[in-house]
């Protein structure tokens, strides 16, 4: 029996780690939408709900109860199977991005050292992009087997848009992949935490200011934000490929959405901002002093409260910028983002070798 | 097209210049007025816990009145359905019997009185019509409800309470009556 | 049974079980979407290998991109089961004829070629990650490597050509 003589432990912890960073996302993701309200009514001179429980902390509960208590319409003419695995992809896809993130660098537990990332593949970054492509699926088949001309219409939009913006995203990682010589994402950070001011000089933000520029557009558009959240625009192209979805299909959907959100975010702090890496300090003095775990743990907070950042931001720019037609979206994509990611990767390319010669 | 006036003025767009293309700027500038509106007051009016002063002219449900001794002012002389311009006022008289002067000011008074408030537009006609200071909008509106039947308001729902037996709500209920008369005055005369 | 074997077994059953369904399955979305699952047990028998890159790429790329612009092709057409024409007996017969010829072809030509008698890298294996495969690609197969970028550069010229056309 090989199958019993691998580590036990091993698997043991892996998936502890995996039942706690899926729960933690759906945690977050549920406050986010609570935050997403509490920001447009802030951000409107309003104060956002704030009736259900102490300043309105019980909302996102209220909200899911009601969704789960509507009723379940599935259309007669729709492709059942399809029509329920439609969500369950969008889901599915949006929980499993987050394995190859590195949410902590480890801790000790009873004589163990835990790695706070769940896989870490040669191909890290590679990871996510293969499973945003898989993403679009959900919304194609959701879209196509409602059998409705206007869910149809919306799931394609939505997916070519979503192509269309992989592709320069791709490109502007490309030329990250240039200075960090890797695409481990772990490796990535670690390379991060060793530049200047405690780390923060290391950033690689300031070696890529447009490679991430581009890449905070390009995760806009593949999340389906606004400006660029037509595959769901409510008011002027019929709400999108959940028109025909009611109940926690249609939450499915939509909390798909945040997740993504949550961990476009981790994978923009990752990449771009030196994930769990804490600025002005230096890591491993602080650990001499108080302990690995205590670090590792204030690490995680860092990473948590760059995440609360750029979701902050997602609200910012959803509730200041209109929304994009469908031709300035692929204009801007196309013609604008791609050849900027293009000759942001030919100079990148051109300065590495120049340095390393 | 031929212009109709000669003071047409044709405007030429200008082409935006490379910071205005740029675009990003300006999603910069517009990201920092939402961001100050964060800070700014609230308009908000958190409705059960605060509320909106109405204005003095304000004209919610209608008040059938009493005197000092808590008797009914209406004679039922239908002055106020005649003057009603939507209809929603229907009453029936009757004849005050011996020992009813202390509920009834006058030998004549209004058995049913009844408003339909769907029909209503809060005019105030009838408050103007009324010759014996009977009715009177107040500054309240109608509560929303299920049925059209619960809408027509009868006499126990209009008459204000009793100066003997609530003092403290006939006082509110007058007070707001005495003051809207006084704006009414003084806006009739200015 | 190790799990890798139970893994490459189900992986096995699962891609040839899809492969089945693609053929004969009516609707053309269903087809396209037992073909993503081909593509899916395919990455994972890479994964198997070790072969981590070209898993994830098979995974972009085939299942991602072009299995997207399929459906996109189908789906806007409409072609539903009931579309789908009656093919003639007789090229029922050329096709089935015609492709057991290739299967015949493949079988002869993998009988022949030296990968007889070599081991496949196990899981243990490093040539499939970035690093190697891309030493291999760029110094050993550089000239089919960039003849074949030649060969996609003037597919996407060909393309923004017949995009421009008006």
């Amino acid at each position: 029996m090989q199958l019993l003589s691998t580590d036990i432990s091993l698997i043991l912890e892996k998936f502890s780690i995996i039942v706690i960073v899926v729960l933690a996302l759906l945690g977050i993701a549920l406050y986010t939408t609570f935050a997403e309200r509490k920001v447009a009514g802030i951000m409107q001179d309003r104060y956002g709900p704030n009736r259900a429980g102490p300043f309105g902390l019980l909302q996102p509960l209220a909200d899911g109860i009601k969704l789960f208590f509507k009723e379940e319409l599935i259309p007669l003419a729709s492709n059942r199977i399809l029509f329920i695995l439609g969500p369950f992809i969008a889901m599915f896809t949006a929980l499993i991005t987050g394995a190859v993130v590195p949410w902590g660098s480890q801790l000790e537990i009873f004589d163990r050292t835990v790695s706070l990332t769940i896989a870490k593949p040669d191909i890290g970054i590679l990871y996510v992009f293969a499973v945003v492509s898989i993403g679009v699926f959900g919304m194609m088949i959701g879209g196509w087997a409602s059998n409705n001309k206007f869910s149809l219409l919306a799931a394609i939009r939505g997916a070519s848009q979503v192509i269309s913006y992989e592709l320069a995203m791709g490109l502007s990682i490309i030329a990250l992949l240039f200075v960090t010589g890797t695409m481990n994402l772990g490796e990535i950070v670690t390379q991060q935490m060793a530049g200047g001011l405690g780390g923060l000089l290391g950033w690689n933000i300031f070696m890529q200011p447009l490679g991430f520029l581009i890449f905070l557009v390009c995760v806009f558009a593949e999340c389906n934000r606004t400006p660029f959240d037509l595959p769901e625009a409510e008011s002027e192209l019929n709400m999108g490929y959940h028109q025909e979805y009611s109940s926690l299909k249609l939450g499915f959907f939509l909390f798909s959405e945040y997740i993504n959100m949550i961990v476009s975010s981790a994978v923009m702090a990752t990449l771009f901002f030196g994930g769990y890496d804490i600025p002005f300090v230096d890591e491993t003095a602080l650990s001499a002093a108080w302990g690995n775990n205590i670090v590792a743990i204030l690490g995680i907070l860092m990473l948590l409260s760059k995440i609360v950042f750029f979701l902050f931001l997602f609200m910012w720019v959803r509730w200041t910028i209109p929304r994009f037609r469908y031709d300035q979206l692929m204009d801007l994509g196309w013609r604008k983002m791609i050849p900027l990611a293009l000759a942001n990767m030919l100079i990148t390319g051109v300065v590495t070798l120049w340095l390393n010669s | 097209m031929q212009p109709l006036t000669n003071r047409v003025k044709v405007l030429e767009p200008k082409p935006l210049n490379l910071m205005e293309r740029l675009y990003l700027p300006n999603i910069l500038k517009g990201m920092m007025i939402t961001f100050r509106h964060i800070f700014q007051k609230k308009a908000t009016i958190q409705y059960p816990e605060q509320k909106r002063p109405f204005s003095s002219v304000f004209r919610g449900l209608h008040v059938l009145n009493r005197d000092e001794e808590g008797r009914e002012r209406c004679t039922a002389c239908g002055l106020c359905a005649v003057a009603c311009p939507a209809e929603a006022i229907t009453m029936e008289a009757a004849e005050r019997k011996k020992g009813e002067e202390h509920l009834y000011r006058e030998e004549k008074y209004a058995a049913r009185y009844e408003i339909n408030m769907l029909r209503c537009i809060f005019c105030g006609l009838c408050e103007e019509a009324c010759p014996k200071d009977a009715i009177y909008l107040s500054e309240t509106f109608a509560p929303a409800n299920f049925t059209r039947k619960s809408f027509i308001y009868g006499k126990p729902d209009l008459l204000i309470p009793d100066p003997k037996e609530a003092p403290d709500d006939f006082a509110r209920a007058k007070g707001q009556i005495e003051e809207r008369k006084e704006n009414t005055r003084k806006n009739l005369t200015a | 049974m190790s799990i890798t074997q139970i893994l490459f077994w189900f992986l096995s059953a699962l891609s040839i079980l899809s492969a089945l369904m693609m053929v004969t399955s009516r609707n053309p979305v269903h087809s396209v979407l037992w073909l993503i699952l081909v593509f899916f047990a395919i990455s994972g028998h890479y994964i198997l290998m070790n072969a981590q890159f070209l898993a994830i790429v098979n995974m972009i790329v085939y299942a991602g991109a072009i299995m997207v612009l399929f459906l996109f092709v189908i789906m806007l057409m409409n072609m539903n089961a009931e579309t789908e024409p009656q093919k003639n007996k007789w090229l029922k017969m050329a096709g089935a004829i015609g492709s057991g010829t290739l299967l015949l072809v493949l079988v002869a030509a993998l009988r022949d070629s030296e990968l007889r008698g070599r081991t496949l890298e196990g899981p243990e294996g490093t040539i499939g990650l970035v690093k190697q495969l891309g030493a291999v690609l760029f110094t050993d197969y550089v000239v089919p490597f960039e003849i074949s970028s030649v060969l996609f550069l003037s597919a996407m010229v060909g393309a923004v050509l017949i995009g421009k056309k008006d």
